[in-house]
């Protein structure tokens, strides 16, 4: 029992480092479109790591195949959401950040 | 020969939307009871015919071939792409300390992906893999604007190619 514990609080200290990672990527990069790069690709791996971290405490049952079938989910719809927000920003004419320049 | 594709269709997502069904809804519901087949599944097979009839058409297009072999083909490229998420996010979290530099740049190129689902998978792939992102697609020349975030990242899209072969086996569009 304290493996199993020890285990899944493995998995969500590292699921809730990567979230807090995306988030200083989103305070320390210079504009939109690499902000999006941060939040985008840290909180998929983030929620990855909580949701297995939550199925290792639960133990095998149908909650951990509900629980895998969320995280499937957001798979495909992380991907999609980034995709119309960097299309809007792109379509409208957001400046991009080239090295050198300054912040936005 | 296209009615059978059609019933072929119907088959896959009837069973589809029934094991989905079982797994969400029947034995949170009726496990404390005693085991009944009949009463464990009959509404399930209602709501499956009900979803099946509303939808077999968009879920299994009757032009697709080879389904199941495409099914089979997706399998181990969903384990590479969370090897690849896993890589994207130590790459991200590198750049956010300050270890690799921040260089981004906009790319074009094209692709020989055509159907809608190759399409759709390999803009998803480049969103998830390290450093790169897609911006936009036009789906009659295969052409794919994409933000990266560096030289490295852009030049394994234009260059290297890897993941575009990977996709064009999984729905045979080499």
């Amino acid at each position: 029992m304290l493996a199993i514990e020890v285990i899944s609080t493995v998995f969500l200290a590292a699921g809730a480092f990567f979230m807090i990672t995306g988030t200083a990527g989103l305070l320390k990069f210079p504009d939109f479109y690499t902000r999006l790069h941060a939040t985008g690709k840290a909180d998929t791996l983030g929620q990855i790591l909580i949701i297995v971290g939550c199925m290792i405490y639960e133990g095998f049952s149908f909650i951990t195949i509900k629980l895998l079938l969320v995280s499937a989910f957001y798979l495909l719809v992380g991907p999609t959401g980034t995709h119309a927000l960097i299309r809007a920003a792109y379509v409208t004419g957001v400046p991009v950040w080239k090295k050198g320049d300054n912040r936005m | 020969m296209r009615e059978a594709g059609r019933t072929f269709s119907i088959v896959l997502t009837f069973c589809i939307m029934f094991a989905f069904w079982m797994i969400l809804t029947a034995w949170t519901v009726y496990l404390p009871e005693p085991y009944d087949i009949f009463k464990v599944s009959s509404r399930g097979v209602l709501a499956a015919l009900i979803v099946t009839f509303l939808t077999y058409e968009i879920f299994v297009p009757n032009k697709g071939k080879n389904v199941l072999l495409k099914i089979r083909r997706f399998i181990p490229y969903v384990a590479w792409e969370l090897w690849q998420i896993y890589l994207a996010t130590i790459d991200v979290t590198k750049r956010v300390f300050g270890i690799l530099p921040v260089d981004p740049r906009i790319i074009e190129f094209d692709t020989t992906l055509r159907s809608d689902f190759a399409l759709v998978t390999f803009a998803n792939s480049i969103t998830l893999t390290p450093g790169t992102i897609t911006i936009d697609v036009d789906p009659e020349r295969g052409i794919y604007i994409v933000h990266a975030i560096a030289k490295e990242p852009a030049d394994s899209l234009t260059v290297d190619q890897t993941m575009q072969k990977k996709v064009g086996h999984v729905f045979m569009e080499e």
